[in-house]
């Protein structure tokens, strides 16, 4: 409200905050409605990026996903509201949690951090990768389970054994980690080097899976 | 509007289910348009300008859900039928109407709106004015009825000791 038009309001008119504690709303019920929103926009082909948080031996992971497939998971150091304005930014405002619609890589996940998964079959979206990263990044998951290589040795697997720096920055910033498996890359001195979610967690992950990460 | 949705779901959902509800009374009319308003919302949403203020965005665009599902309500009235009750007295468990909800729905509609637009949506009464077709000076009149007889409907209420002078 402006005070050209409604001058006297301002002093008299009781908070927002008040009115809202006056008159409230079922918090359960409004939960269902988001509940039925997510359904109908998803029927009606309205999001475009959907979302939700797993709880994993690592921290809670956000994954996100579009009708491609999964697009991102990101840790909770990179601060999920930045990553949803990011994804916001890079692929579509249209976003809304949808849990359902990431049940099948929530339970892969799942089946990873309990021990009974050394692979994953998921879709995935590159949107967020191109150019030599991705290739970089396509050629991970073919690093198995409980192995490492390192940036110099990824670089030549690649075909451009020069670009150790450029599979670095390739690794650092792949935008499906855990999924496609930018933690068995290792510095040649054998340290384990950056990780979105943080070195200790790339440590604890080769650990889980049995490979040293060794510090030098 | 580069902002996640599901943000915009989260703060304002609340204040978009009181205005609807305020507007239209029975809890099953309420939820309707919330749903239709925040599923035009989406769909809108990637062309709304970032500088818009989203939550008077959503308070019109529920306005126009409500007068269609009024619409709706009146095309499928019999003429001959009991006037349907405005104010909502089923027991949705849960949803039991607070004393302040039963007296803002029974105000007459101009009031009733005017009220909710400005106190519960946080529309200028010249906002609500342009959506209505009054005028502001109308729309500040219907507002402070509706906030009198509420006073004394509620006279001991607090929040609404001071409203008006």
């Amino acid at each position: 409200m402006t005070a050209t038009d409604h001058p006297l309001s301002v002093d008299l008119d009781p908070p927002r905050a008040a009115w809202s504690a006056a008159l409230p709303v079922d918090t359960a019920a409004l939960t269902m409605l988001e509940r039925r929103l997510t359904e109908r926009a998803t029927q009606s082909g309205l999001v475009d990026v959907a979302y939700r948080t797993i709880e994993t031996p690592v921290g809670r992971l956000l994954l996100a996903a579009t009708e491609r497939g999964v697009v991102r998971v990101a840790f909770e150091v990179e601060e999920f509201d930045a990553v949803l304005a990011t994804l916001a930014d890079r692929i579509s405002p249209r976003i809304l949690a949808a849990p359902a619609q990431l049940d099948d890589a929530a339970r892969q996940l799942d089946e990873y951090f309990a021990g009974d998964r050394t692979s994953f079959d998921l879709p995935l979206d590159h949107t967020l990768a191109g150019g030599f990263r991705l290739e970089v990044q396509e050629f991970l998951p073919r690093i198995a389970y409980g192995t490492t290589l390192t940036y110099t040795q990824v670089a030549s697997e690649v075909g451009r054994p020069k670009a150790v720096r450029a599979v670095g920055t390739a690794c650092a910033t792949n935008p499906h980690p855990v999924i496609v498996p930018c933690h068995r890359v290792l510095r040649s001195d054998g340290s384990v080097g950056g990780y979105l979610g943080g070195p200790a967690v790339k440590r604890t992950l080769l650990q889980f899976e049995g490979a040293e990460g060794h510090e030098r | 509007m580069r902002q996640p949705f599901e943000q915009a779901v989260r703060q304002h959902g609340a204040t978009v289910l009181r205005v609807c509800h305020a507007v239209l009374g029975s809890d099953a009319e309420a939820d309707d348009a919330w749903s239709e308003t925040f599923l035009a919302a989406l769909a809108a949403w990637p062309d709304l300008d970032d500088d818009t203020n989203v939550e008077g965005w959503l308070v019109r665009v529920a306005h126009f859900k409500a007068i269609d599902i009024i619409r709706r309500r009146a095309r499928q009235a019999v003429p001959t039928a009991e006037p349907p009750e405005r104010v909502s007295t089923e027991g949705v468990p849960g949803r039991g109407p607070s004393e302040l909800w039963v007296a803002v729905q029974s105000l007459p509609e101009r009031q009733r709106v005017a009220v909710a637009y400005h106190y519960l949506g946080g529309l200028a009464h010249s906002e609500t004015a342009a959506i209505v077709g009054s005028s502001p000076a109308a729309v500040r009149r219907a507002a402070s009825d509706g906030i009198a007889t509420l006073r004394r409907m509620h006279g001991a209420d607090l929040l609404l000791e001071g409203t008006h002078s």
